[in-house]
């Protein structure tokens, strides 16, 4: 798994790539983490569209960010989730606390 | 087609790929839909992960990973020899967890949701074994059932 991050004023936008576990999502949790303390960032926005496998360590990683965004009074919005990803993301029930938009565009308008 | 592989492998983080990536091998020759190797690695995905983070935590220990195909019926049994599960019943319950900073509870869902069956026992100080079963139909609709909008 690989990602980019941008961060755009006070927007995050993350990129992922690859397969999404427990055990590939830690660095990218910390990277995340770290950018947000750094550059104050209210929103971010997750970029599916390279992802090809997510398991309930996706689903952990969207809490937490949401968690933290709400904190500041911001939203975590996803995009681009493909079809393999969309039962985990119905099980998760996660569709009530984060919208999910079809492009990156869509979500950036959102906020 | 009958058939059957066992993978036995140290409780590392990149097994776990590994892991899924073995069962998707072995069941092709069958034609799964996309669908139903999607759900069947991530319930192995599940399984693995809570064997290396709950039942080994910080030591590496010995996962061993049994397929047997009867069929169109694939048994898949995860097991570890680590800590065991206290009390299964409410390991299972959704959104149960002992690491909250690091999961989000819902492993067993997953793997309950996506299989047919899940059974799970466990002792502690002995270890887990996770067992699922799921039957593959192959049938497409289903597929096209997964391609809809969920919301």
């Amino acid at each position: 798994m690989d990602w980019n991050c941008n961060v755009e004023g006070n927007r995050l936008l993350v990129s992922i790539r690859g397969e999404i576990d427990h055990h590939t999502v830690q660095a990218l949790k910390a990277e995340v983490d770290q950018l947000c303390q750094r550059h104050r960032i209210k929103h971010i926005i997750l970029d599916f569209e390279g992802v090809d496998f997510m398991d309930s360590a996706g689903i952990g990683l969207l809490i937490g960010r949401y968690r933290y965004t709400a904190a500041q009074g911001g939203l975590t919005v996803a995009a681009c989730v493909g079809k393999s990803l969309r039962r985990i993301f119905a099980l998760s029930g996660l569709g009530r606390l984060i919208p999910v938009y079809t492009t990156v565009e869509e979500a950036k308008q959102s906020i | 087609m009958d058939n059957e592989m066992t993978l036995i492998f140290p409780s590392k983080g990149p097994n776990v790929a590994f892991a899924r990536t073995a069962v998707v091998a072995f069941l092709l020759p069958l034609d799964p839909t996309v669908l139903e190797l999607n759900d069947i690695r991530t319930a192995v995905s599940e399984a693995v992960t809570n064997a290396i983070i709950h039942g080994y935590g910080n030591k590496t220990g010995t996962i061993t990973l049994r397929c047997t195909l009867r069929e169109r019926r694939i048994v898949i049994t995860v097991s570890d020899t680590g800590a065991g599960i206290s009390d299964v019943q409410k390991a299972r319950e959704p959104l149960f967890t002992t690491r909250p900073a690091e999961g989000c509870g819902l492993g067993f869902t997953v793997m309950e949701s996506f299989m047919d069956k899940l059974t799970v026992t466990s002792r502690v100080g002995e270890g887990t074994q996770v067992r699922m079963e799921k039957e593959l139909t192959g049938q497409r609709e289903e597929e096209e059932e997964g391609e809809r909008d969920d919301e």
